[in-house]
């Protein structure tokens, strides 16, 4: 059997016997399904964005007339797409740092200490994120308008609010991650450091968070996925200037000809940072998935 | 968005038990000074986490209880705190299914009720089989995965609107495909609205989904011992068998804690149909989340709007604590 490096290396033994040939079939034509259902919309966005505005108005077709790059040009100009860009970035940025600092240090006291109140803490925390966004929607909204109004700073609509509700989101999920991470290290690491002298924090920064790079690795990984996918409240609380890509994208559609070819350049690339860091991250996402959440 | 995690699995935290504790304590005892800054600082750990928890999660929360109990029309809305108060009013009018708000909602309620049944069922089925055929590797397992996994890291925006655009009724993909090309119909079917964008939304929901139970069934197929798998074959056990007797039993967990997450996502999914299908949803695919929404901020009744999410809220409180129950998962945590 050949197997890549990598396969090999996540399978440790290769089986004695080898799988039937029903087996091998069935894998083949079902994993061949499954691939077509899943690479039919990339494909299709990588192609049309290559097409003239002519291609992707009238009847489909799968193969462009002529293959140009205008529409990546032009997406910039037709909305400013590299306004929305940025702002995206600095949320997405701002709000999974945020989250990874406060939720590690969350973790750490949940992970190695006893103290009162510890159950309510990660049960409050994760019930929180049972609950429909749109239920807090309203009220934040509400909030966020009025309080703007008593201080006289714009809180709605700014970028701070949105940061803020954002790293709320990811948080517990973050949380409850890192504390099955920390689990997994051994306390005699943190242990030794602190009879050698090291302060609590100390501990926490040199011998914990070292060894849970992979976790905190795929903590930022979803923060940052959340953050810059999020529709609902970006669709609420921003504004013309703080306005992300989420809701910015559907500004090609709002014209009165929707230039689809433009569309679909925008939306690779929106989505080309997200998705080329989850791939080449996503072993870490996988280790720490399995020692927090799966265990 | 709405990655959740619920209560009950909270396990890895109480876990540890006693072993993880004792050689703490021996120590606590023999520094004294430090007791008091050590029982400090926990909680000081905990703070940033907790303050914004309670300030931008629970605090809203309860203004959401409270809000669901006053007149909160448009004319209220910069300044709340005088909106009237109407007692039940907006419930009576949210649940009272012979008047048309009433009406409207539990029809929202029951598609999505038939639409998370369907995509949930679906996306699990797709994610373990893919898990299962690619527990063993072959030449090219590595890229499969990526591609999966591609439509989970997609930003949903990119993803659904790249949807939208292979079901557009003129110069769609799909209809290119089942009408011009193989003629399964006799005229474009339109997708984005009437019925059939109730299949759309289970569709391009699955799409998005299935990847997420793929990654995480896959994660949990690690940790099977292959030794269960060498000992079976031993013993003659087909693939069908192994798959029955080993796989699926051990990954029973997983799937507890899974469903449940799959669940309440897509309940509560309000990207896919906003982006599917704009502001004004097609009857057949009205979401609650949608629903909420637009009855919200199109008629700027926000009073009702949040009554029928504390609704929602008690619907999802029932069914997640029942799902708890019934599979021993939160009697096991306690």
């Amino acid at each position: 059997m050949t197997a890549s490096a990598k396969a090999a290396a996540a399978s440790p033994a290769v089986s004695p016997t080898a799988p039937p040939r029903s087996f091998i079939w069935t894998r083949r034509i079902v994993l061949t399904l499954l691939a077509l259902f899943a690479a039919t919309p990339l494909l299709v966005m990588l192609s049309s964005s290559l097409k003239p505005l002519q291609d992707v108005s009238d009847r489909f077709r799968w193969i462009p007339t002529q293959v140009t790059i205008s529409p990546y040009l032009d997406i910039w100009s037709t909305v400013p797409l590299a306004d929305y860009f940025l702002n995206s970035l600095i949320v997405a940025g701002a709000a999974t740092g945020c989250s990874v600092v406060i939720a590690t240090f969350a973790a750490y006291a949940v992970s190695r200490y006893r103290f009162r109140g510890k159950r309510l803490f990660t049960v409050t925390i994760l019930s929180t994120q049972m609950f429909p966004g749109i239920l807090f929607l309203l009220p934040l909204f509400l909030i966020f308008v009025n309080l703007g109004n008593a201080t006289g700073i714009a809180i709605y609509g700014s970028r701070g609010a949105l940061i803020v509700t954002y790293l709320t989101f990811t948080l517990p999920f973050s949380v409850w991650m890192l504390i099955g991470y920390f689990d997994s290290i051994p306390r005699d690491l943190d242990e030794a450091a602190l009879t050698d002298g090291c302060g609590p924090l100390g501990a926490l920064f040199r011998v914990v968070v070292p060894a849970a790079v992979p976790g905190i690795v795929a903590v930022a990984v979803y923060s940052f996925m959340t953050a810059w996918g999020e529709v609902l409240f970006a669709s609420v609380m921003t504004n013309e200037a703080t306005r992300t890509l989420a809701i910015g994208l559907q500004g090609y559609a709002n014209q009165s000809q929707v230039y689809w070819n433009q569309v679909m350049a925008a939306s690779l690339v929106a989505s080309v940072p997200v998705v080329a860091g989850f791939l080449l991250l996503q072993r870490y996402l996988v280790t720490g998935l399995t020692a927090g959440a799966v265990k | 968005m709405t990655t959740l995690s619920p209560p009950g699995t909270s396990r890895p935290a109480d876990a540890k038990g006693p072993a993880g504790d004792g050689p703490e304590r021996p120590r606590r005892r023999r520094i004294l000074p430090d007791r008091l800054r050590r029982a400090g600082l926990p909680y000081l750990l905990l703070l940033p986490a907790l303050i914004l928890e309670v300030l931008i999660h629970l605090a809203p929360m309860a203004v959401g209880v409270v809000m669901s109990f006053k007149e909160l029309t448009q004319q209220y809305i910069r300044n709340w705190d005088q909106a009237p108060w109407i007692g039940a009013g907006n419930f009576r009018i949210a649940v009272d299914v012979n008047a048309p708000v009433g009406e409207a909602l539990l029809h929202s309620f029951l598609i999505t009720c038939a639409f998370t049944v369907l995509a949930v069922s679906l996306a699990w089925l797709l994610g373990v089989t893919a898990a299962i055929l690619m527990q063993e590797s072959f030449r090219g397992r590595g890229l499969l995965r990526a591609l999966f996994l591609t439509p989970y890291a997609l930003p949903v925006y990119t993803a659904v609107i790249t949807w939208s655009f292979l079901l557009q009724r003129d110069g769609g993909m799909v209809n290119h495909v089942i009408h011009d090309q193989l003629g399964l119909t006799d005229s474009e079917p339109f997708w984005l609205i009437g019925d059939n964008s109730f299949i759309a939304l289970v569709v391009v929901s699955v799409w998005r989904t299935w990847p997420f139970a793929f990654l995480i069934l896959m994660a949990a197929l690690q940790n099977i011992p292959r030794e269960l798998y060498e000992a079976a074959q031993v013993d003659g056990a087909g693939i069908r068998q192994q798959i029955r007797r080993i796989t699926l039993p051990s990954l029973r967990p997983v799937n507890q804690v899974l469903v449940l997450v799959l669940f309440l996502w897509t309940f509560n999914d309000f990207n896919v149909p906003y982006i599917l299908f704009g502001k004004s949803a097609p009857e057949a695919a009205d979401l609650i989340s949608i629903h909420i929404y637009q009855s919200s901020f199109v008629t700027w009744d926000f009073g009702s709007g949040s009554a029928m999410s504390v609704l929602l809220l008690v619907f999802l409180l029932v069914v997640t604590c029942g799902y708890l129950l019934a599979t021993g998962r939160g009697r096991k945590s306690r």
